[in-house]
């Protein structure tokens, strides 16, 4: 019964685990096919049949190698400014004593229910239009440079280390910021690749707002370039999906690497402690 | 940071020295705090607040209530107040009555799905030891991969003669999956599912750590099954967890954007598919009336936080 049970088991998730990562092999295997072949022998195609034409016709129409420099400038700006302003106010949030910590706090609680859509607008007119940031990595970066949840989750981790650390610092006469980067930063090291890594999903993935903002194909993340190409160009092309799915692969690559790299620090004990702080 | 670190000493268990640097630094203390730096290390944060949230969300419900349209930066132009006609226009615009109903659709068949897949996976996957690292990784691969990317398989794959239709045989949709105008709003549903299940299948891993063992202990003393275990074990002691999915869930299915601008070309066909956001991208910089978008995206507000409410009320069943 027992070991009935457990294979029944091992087959549901063996069916899951297929249905996640077959359109991956099939993202591959597309885009190293000559012909498109969507029968199911196409699948497990012919040796014969593979080529990396597929990869330089897409790099032929959009830039791949630019489209990933522009995707990696907005991700670690995204990134850059989490981690840094999260830290600082979550720091602050946790450990000092200072009015309007309580109010603060609030805020960043606040500010999360306030949905993208509803800013869209009025971010694009006042970033593209008001502040001429159309076109540049600053407007894309701006809107997602400082996140209340990172805020949230640091201050979440800061209220976890004893008391008396930040005390002994002080009574050696360290500084905050002193005390901040040399005691408590070493301290939530994993927590802060946690950080990372979640956050990267963001602007590396994100369409819609880079969509709106970037209208010059050199300035355009991958993940916008690609777009473009598949609902403009990939008509006429002559093997269009084969295009589509090599670009597919050079954009899901990275994420994909890093996540299966990274895999431990990414489990739901971490995603656990973040989501309750 | 001198001045900071006299104030940080001070804050420790020495008792506060006397002296004629004691009373400015204690008038100061009582404005500021014990931490004063507190403020400065949170000073970029409050001010991105007010300029990337606080600003534009006032900026939005006031282009709702004015004719609104682009003019060259700085240049001085009427931009009348009127009033509640960009809502009248919402709201007896058949488009966008078309894409709310779409989204419900679209909600009402990824919602119930995320919770009840997410909930199975992540429990089979709490009770096996072997495998679990690669099947995790597995599950939550699609959740860190770009739709834009993933968007480009599945067009190929559900495509008039893809491998789902090839395999289907005569089962299969005619027109196909994409471009019928029954099945595009569906399609975009599963996807999505498949899509973000991976993160919420974390959010159950983490729940189901939490349960405490006893409860399995008692049910199997009692004779329950693994099937009964489930329903009244495991299901009621992740209900907290159930609430923040089917709350995530409707906010991100509510933005909905990428996949009917992408997967079905626009919010095809005939605008089956197309999503609220979809609609306000195209009347507010496609068609240069930000107005009418900015009253969609305030509708779309409203009517989120009313489902959410609705929401808390039959899921969260009165607790957390």
């Amino acid at each position: 019964m027992s070991r009935r049970s457990s294979a029944l088991r091992y087959v549901v998730l063996g069916i899951g685990a297929l249905a996640f990562l077959f359109p991956f092999y099939y993202m591959v295997i597309g885009s190293l096919q000559a012909e498109p072949d969507p029968t199911p022998g196409g699948a497990f195609p012919d040796p014969s049949n593979l080529t990396l034409d597929n990869y330089a016709a897409i790099d032929g129409r959009i830039d791949l190698l630019q489209g990933l420099v522009n995707s990696g400038i907005f991700t670690g700006g995204v990134i850059l400014g989490t981690v840094v302003f999260g830290v600082l106010a979550g720091y602050a949030l946790a450990v000092l004593q200072w009015r309007g910590r309580g109010a603060t706090f609030a805020l960043a609680l606040l500010v999360q229910v306030v949905p993208f859509q509803l800013l869209m607008i009025p971010l694009y007119v006042l970033i593209a239009r008001d502040y001429g940031l159309a076109d540049s990595y600053l407007g894309m970066i701006l809107p997602f440079a400082i996140n209340s949840t990172a805020v949230i989750v640091f201050r979440a981790y800061f209220l976890q280390l004893p008391r008396e650390l930040f005390d002994a610092a002080a009574v050696d006469g360290a500084g905050d910021l002193r005390t901040l980067w040399s005691v408590a930063l070493p301290l939530v090291r994993p927590v802060l690749l946690t950080v990372v890594l979640i956050t990267f999903i963001g602007p590396w993935n994100e369409f819609l707002w880079p969509f709106l903002i970037t209208k010059d194909q050199s300035m355009q993340p991958l993940a916008v370039s690609l777009a473009n190409y598949i609902s403009n160009v990939a008509a006429s092309a002559a093997n269009p999906f084969g295009a589509v799915l090599a670009g597919a692969v050079v954009l899901a690559a990275p994420a994909v690497v890093l996540f299966i790299v990274f895999q431990r620090y990414f489990t739901s004990t971490n995603i656990d402690s973040g989501v309750k702080g | 940071m001198t001045v900071v670190d006299t104030g940080a000493r001070a804050g420790g268990a020495a008792p506060p020295p006397a002296g004629r640097r004691g009373r400015p630094r204690d008038r100061r203390r009582r404005l500021l705090g014990r931490n004063p730096s507190g403020l400065l290390f949170s000073t970029p944060y409050l001010a991105y607040v007010l300029v990337v949230f606080a600003v534009p969300l006032g900026f939005a419900v006031w282009i709702s209530f004015h004719d609104y349209f682009f003019a060259a930066p700085g240049a001085d132009v009427d931009r009348p107040f009127v009033g509640l006609d960009n809502y009248t226009d919402v709201l007896t615009d058949p488009d966008v009555r078309r894409s709310f109903v779409n989204i419900g659709i679209f909600l009402v068949i990824n919602v119930p799905l995320t919770v009840v897949l997410s909930l199975v996976l992540a429990t089979l996957l709490n009770q096996v030891v072997r495998g679990r690292v690669f099947l995790r990784v597995s599950f939550y691969v699609p959740y860190v991969t770009a739709s834009v990317a993933v968007v480009g398989v599945w067009l190929f794959l559900f495509s008039g003669d893809g491998l789902v239709n090839e395999v289907l045989g005569p089962l299969a949709p005619d027109p196909p999956w994409l471009i019928n105008s029954f099945w595009a709003m569906p399609s975009i549903a599963f996807f999505v599912t498949w899509k973000q299940l991976g993160f919420y299948i974390l959010l159950y891993l983490a729940a189901l750590q939490n349960v405490p063992r006893e409860l399995y202990e008692a049910a199997a003393t009692d004779g329950a099954g693994r099937l009964r275990t489930f329903r009244s074990v495991t299901v009621p002691a992740v209900r907290p967890a159930t609430v923040l999915v089917v709350l995530l869930s409707t906010i991100i299915g509510a933005n909905l954007f990428t996949e009917p601008y992408l997967l079905t070309g626009g919010g095809g066909p005939n605008g089956a598919s197309a999503s609220p956001v979809l609609i306000m991208y195209q009347r507010g910089i496609e068609q240069g009336t930000p107005g009418v978008a900015a009253a969609i995206g305030v509708v779309l507000v409203l009517l989120v936080l009313l489902v959410a409410w609705l929401q808390r009320r039959f899921v969260g069943g009165g607790e957390s």
